[in-house]
């Protein structure tokens, strides 16, 4: 007796163990709950599935494990012969259909719940194109664009380098989009090329960005802290390498943040009209150009200028990067319709952009000894050249 | 029954025979799906760790992209054609398919179309690089070169499944042996003949899909262009209407298998018989209205999500039916487990595991959460692995005495069984938890909370890819020099292809038809 | 049966579904005639239609909605273009015009194509534009820059629960489309 009972305490206990460690793990391994009370509301719906589901696995793979056993021809060497049963059919149609409305009245809800922007306080245009963010605060009057930061040494090893990853390896970019705690903010999500996704998990925010097509979805972040997500649509090349990263600040510090982009672009304008004035000298110009190559260009047109064709043209060699000025600026500052290459003019400031055009025109053999300064870029914005 | 035939290389090339042509598709198949695995090897190597090791990006996404179509269009469906061609005439007392000829052709479509396919990969641009899904514009507008070939491969593997579908219509509703009436068939027969009416329904809406793609690459329309007054979204709604009924195209065939397999190895009747024929019938009918729980982010309208929402949940009942009777026919049956039955019964617990990641992902406002991430992934890689491809490889060890007259290594089997089940699983279940952590699809690099699962996905991938190289070689040196099989291999076997037919099954059979009680 | 029954009974099943297959082919094409029909009863991918007249009804000046515009412009399309008003409230019914700026910025002359889109899609079935740059393409020389009205309406009868709407507009360049055409054309 009791050494029935030393192993019933032995067994529940081990059972506990064994089951506390899946619950630990179960943590690690589930979905995040998130921060908003939409994507709580999710999680725990989705932990009903979840338990409903393995309830049912218990139930049916029970059966089937017990037939394995218990029904196996050594055991059961005559086989029962029925092969219908109206009733039974009629009950395991039933239970299913019950359990699977007792699963559809919460998702009504919460699907009705999330779809629902209306009377936001404050509204940010989300615009994807390959492979960046673009996001535009449509009250205040401040725009920019959100690139991925980590660096290509760190993440292309074909060459044998770039082992060592930060913590926020592909989740990390220049100019987060900050938003206020515990305000609607809601989101018009488009695209500029192809189709792209936003997605911000511990929002529970995802909504597909559709070239043409403007798409609307909300959230309201209690809690203050930066969230990490990524594009959740094929787009091409560089899909994975373009993420999503919201920082929440309190009403107070995002107000702070709104005058000081004011100030900033003031400052920017005020440098990018110095620089406009100097004359640079091929040094100056090859140097930052090459540096502006590296980190925006040479992902589809290569640090060898040899590119991709046909997606990705050559720019040694080519009969852009050695023809009439004028094209070459149109195609860096405008982009061209219907192809990979964006419109770098809003992308980089005038200097930036007269040096890379000069570095192309005088790298990798192009050799036109042509020299594009930031005045020129500035006068071809305006479109006085 | 007469066992000559004819020989040399133009046996194969003229053969209007079910069961020579039968064998080619499985052949045909099995090459197909040891490419597409290679591919997912060099997916899944690149994915073994953070950081881009071996191929660059555009590169990855012509793996995935084409690792998708060779499965989809290659492996999984042309497999099913094979065992229809094989099984069907001999299960309904017929001699042939009803339209041979068409039938040689049907088949001989697919090397072609496939060698075109296969062939972007030497073009400028690359291989198809935009999803087995080509959503426009990025298969439209920024498409490589290789695109329209890819659009003529659709057509040409269109046109073969449409034909193998009127072949096996034709061949069910009039060439039936006397005495064997619709409700006698065996339920593989059932299956396949739904399945072909899918296929005559959708199929041709992929042609005109692709028809529309190519239209707007090169004839100046603007389906799918928002600039001329089009909708990408309605690209999306269009593929979709095919693209789902095709998930059942695929697996309902396969559900057939093990409604034959099960019974057989239990020794007792499968449990409700029609049941299993008009649930089969609910779920190729609502398979037509669930299409858009492809596009829950889309941007749809409540009113649409929530339609989608419910009817998708409601597949989940017929669906449930069957696995209830599958479970039913073993209840106090007399079970052995050999390799047929082993991959059956594999193939009822984890299709319904499968199944449970499909009821999650119908559950529109957690579905914003799954959304293309590799909980997706999971998701379909369990109902076609381990339910489409078990299926498959479950009816090859039940039949292969029947076509061969030969039996495989019931050892080698189990081998094959147990190393299968173990590295599908290592392979795609880990795949859930890398999409709950917020893993996207179609990615080449990721960050560091998404390795752990990563890693053990490859490993299983390379030790899954193995087993199938185990695989084919025991079934080689099955055919070469396995035992002789007997006319009725299996205790518990019925129908008429054990019942009147020795083993291997003659080159001509049923040329009288046989009587039917 | 005899083969010859057997063949007949066959040809008429192939040919009933030849019929099938062939009628699925069109079915796929009128799907786009359908899709654009049903969005254009539900308005809900948030497409707009085409010009529309206004007919003077009651306006209803108890209710406010906002109307939001957003522009933004699609690759390779060199203009400035933005709405002069971020946005106005109306009432349902009363006639309304809005203007928007868009400048060529680049040495050629370019065509442009507006593409409107309604968030939320629901709402675009009540938006109704009398005038609007959007059902034209837009000619501008290389350095031209024009102010272009939209004059637009609220039906009456749009729900209640509307009490915002953003009406969105990418601009696309068409060019190349245009002189294809044309050159075919000659």
């Amino acid at each position: 007796m009791a050494i029935r009972r030393k192993l019933i305490a032995g067994i529940t206990s081990l059972l506990s163990l064994m089951l506390s460690g899946v619950v630990q793990a179960a943590t690690e391994l589930n979905m995040r709950p998130g921060v908003t009370e939409t994507s709580i509301e999710a999680y725990n719906l989705h932990m009903l599935v979840v338990w409903v589901m393995v309830a049912i696995s218990v139930v049916v793979f029970g059966a089937m494990i017990y037939s394995f056993i218990f029904h196996r021809k050594s055991k059961n060497p005559t086989p029962a012969t029925f092969s219908h049963s109206t009733q039974v059919e009629m009950v395991w149609t039933l239970i299913p259909i019950l359990i699977l409305i007792y699963l559809t009245i919460p998702a009504v809800k919460l699907l009705i719940k999330m779809e629902d922007a209306s009377d936001p306080e404050m509204s940010i245009q989300v615009t994807g194109s390959q492979w960046k963010w673009h996001y535009k605060y449509m009250e205040e009057d401040i725009s920019f664009y959100s690139n991925l930061t980590t660096p290509e040494a760190q993440y292309d090893e074909t060459n044998g380098q770039g082992k060592e990853k930060g913590v926020n390896y592909l989740l990390e970019v220049d100019n987060r989009l900050i938003i206020p705690a515990d305000t609607k903010v809601r989101f018009l999500v488009t695209a500029e090329d192809v189709i792209h996704s936003w997605w911000v998990p511990d929002l529970a925010v995802k909504k597909d960005a559709i070239p043409g097509f403007i798409n609307e979805t909300w959230t309201n972040v209690p809690k203050v802290g930066v969230y990490r997500g990524q594009c959740t649509e094929l787009c091409g090349k560089n899909h994975g390498f373009m993420p999503v990263v919201v920082e929440v600040v309190s009403k107070e510090d995002f107000k702070k943040w709104v005058s000081a982009k004011a100030d900033e672009k003031v400052a920017a304008a005020k440098a990018a009209a110095e620089a406009a004035a100097q004359s640079w000298d091929m040094e100056k110009l090859m140097a930052l150009g090459e540096t502006t190559y590296k980190v925006s260009c040479a992902g589809c047109h290569q640090a060898s200028g040899l590119g991709i064709p046909p997606a990705f043209p050559a720019l040694k060699g080519s009969p852009i990067a050695t023809g009439p000025v004028d094209g070459h600026m149109n195609i860096v500052v405008n982009g061209k319709s219907g192809t990979g290459m964006a419109a770098y003019g809003p992308q980089l400031t005038d200097a930036e952009l007269a040096a890379v055009i000069t570095y192309e025109r005088n790298a990798w053999g192009n050799n036109t000894g042509d020299k594009v300064q930031p005045a020129d870029i500035q006068a071809f914005k305006a479109g006085n050249k | 029954m007469s066992d000559h035939h004819p020989t040399g290389i133009t046996r194969w090339l003229y053969t209007t025979n079910h069961k020579d042509i039968g064998s080619m598709y499985l052949w045909f198949s099995f090459i197909m799906f040891l490419v597409g695995g290679a591919m997912a090897m060099v997916i899944r190597a690149e994915l073994y760790q953070p950081g881009l090791q071996f191929v660059q990006p555009e590169f990855f996404n012509q793996m995935t992209t084409m690792h998708g179509l060779i499965m989809v269009f290659g492996a999984v469906m042309p497999s099913m054609v094979g065992l229809a061609n094989w099984l069907i005439p001999m299960m309904i007392g017929a001699p042939d398919m009803a339209l041979p000829r068409m039938n040689n052709w049907s088949f001989w479509i697919l090397p072609f179309a496939f060698t075109l396919l296969l062939s972007s990969f030497a073009m400028e641009g690359g291989a198809p690089n935009f999803g087995w899904t080509f959503y426009a514009p990025l298969s439209t507008t920024f498409g490589p070169p290789s695109t329209d070939f890819f659009i003529l491969g659709v057509h040409m593997m269109g046109i073969s499944s449409i034909m193998g579908a009127i072949n096996v219509i034709v061949t069910v509703f009039n060439m039936r042996a006397p005495g064997m009436t619709m409700m006698k068939m065996p339920l593989f027969v059932w299956t396949w003949l739904i399945t072909a009416f899918l296929l005559i329904m959708v199929m041709p809406v992929l042609a005109g899909t692709v028809t529309m793609m190519l239209t707007d690459r090169h004839f100046g329309t603007s389906f799918f262009d928002a600039a001329g007054g089009g909708d990408p979204v309605m690209f999306q709604h269009i593929f979709w209407f095919f693209g789902h009924p095709e998930v059942y195209i695929m697996i309902l065939p396969a559900f057939g298998v093990v409604s034959e397999i099960i019974p057989a190895f239990s020794r007792k009747k499968l449990f409700g018989y029609s049941s299993m024929v008009y649930a089969t019938a609910s779920i190729a009918l609502l398979s037509f209205i669930v299409w858009a729980h492809h596009m829950f982010a889309v941007g749809m309208p409540v009113a649409g999500e929530l339609f989608f929402m419910i009817a998708t949940m409601l597949i989940a009942v017929p669906t449930g039916v069957k696995v209830f009777n599958w479970v039913a026919t073993m209840w106090q049956g007399s079970l052995t487990f050999e390799t047929p039955m082993l991959f059956s019964i594999a193939f009822v617990i984890l299709f319904t595991i499968g199944g449970f990641s499909g009821v999650m992902l119908a559950m529109a406002p957690v579905d914003f959460q799954y959304h293309d991430t590799y909980f997706v992934v999971a998701h379909f890689h369990y109902v076609l692995f381990p339910g489409a491809i078990f299926g498959t490889t479950a009816a090859v060890y039940y039949w292969l005495p029947k076509w061969t007259g030969r039996m495989y290594n019931e050892t080698s089997g189990k081998i094959h069984f147990w190393l299968s089940m173990i590295f599908v699983n290592l392979t795609f279940f880990p795949m859930h938890f890398s999409g709950l952590a917020g893993m996207p699809r179609r990615i080449p690099d990721y960050n560091m909370m998404f390795a752990d699962f990563n890693m053990w996905a490859s490993i299983g991938a390379f030790g899954l890819g193995l087993t199938q190289v185990y695989f084919l070689i025991s079934i080689i040196i099955a055919i070469k020099s396995g035992k002789k099989a007997q006319e009725k291999q299996w205790e518990g076997a019925t129908g008429l292809e054990w019942d009147a037919l020795p083993s291997p099954a003659p080159y001509h059979t049923f040329s009288t038809p046989p009587k039917v009680d | 049966m005899t083969e010859q029954l057997q063949q007949g009974e066959n040809k008429k099943l192939i040919w009933r579904l030849v019929g099938i297959i062939g009628g699925m082919f069109l079915f796929a094409f009128a799907l786009v005639p359908l899709y654009n029909v049903f969005c254009d009863i539900t308005g809900i991918n948030g497409k707009t239609r085409g010009q529309a007249l206004y007919e003077s009804v009651e306006v209803d000046s108890k209710r406010i909605v906002t109307v939001e515009f957003l522009t933004n412009i699609n690759r390779g399309m060199p203009w400035e273009f933005k709405s002069m008003v971020k946005s106005i409230d109306v009432h349902p019914g009363e006639l309304n015009e809005v203007r928007f700026y868009a400048k060529n910025r680049s040495k050629f002359d370019i065509v442009g194509q507006s593409i409107p889109s309604v968030s939320p899609g629901e709402a675009a079935l009540y938006l109704n534009k009398t005038e609007c740059f959007c059902f034209d393409q837009q000619r501008l020389a290389a350095g031209e820059e024009v102010e272009m009205p939209m004059k637009f309406y609220l039906d009456a009868d749009i729900p209640e629960d509307i009490t915002r709407l953003t009406l969105s507009y990418q601009l696309f360049n068409v060019t190349e489309s245009v002189t294809t055409a044309s050159v075919t054309n000659q």
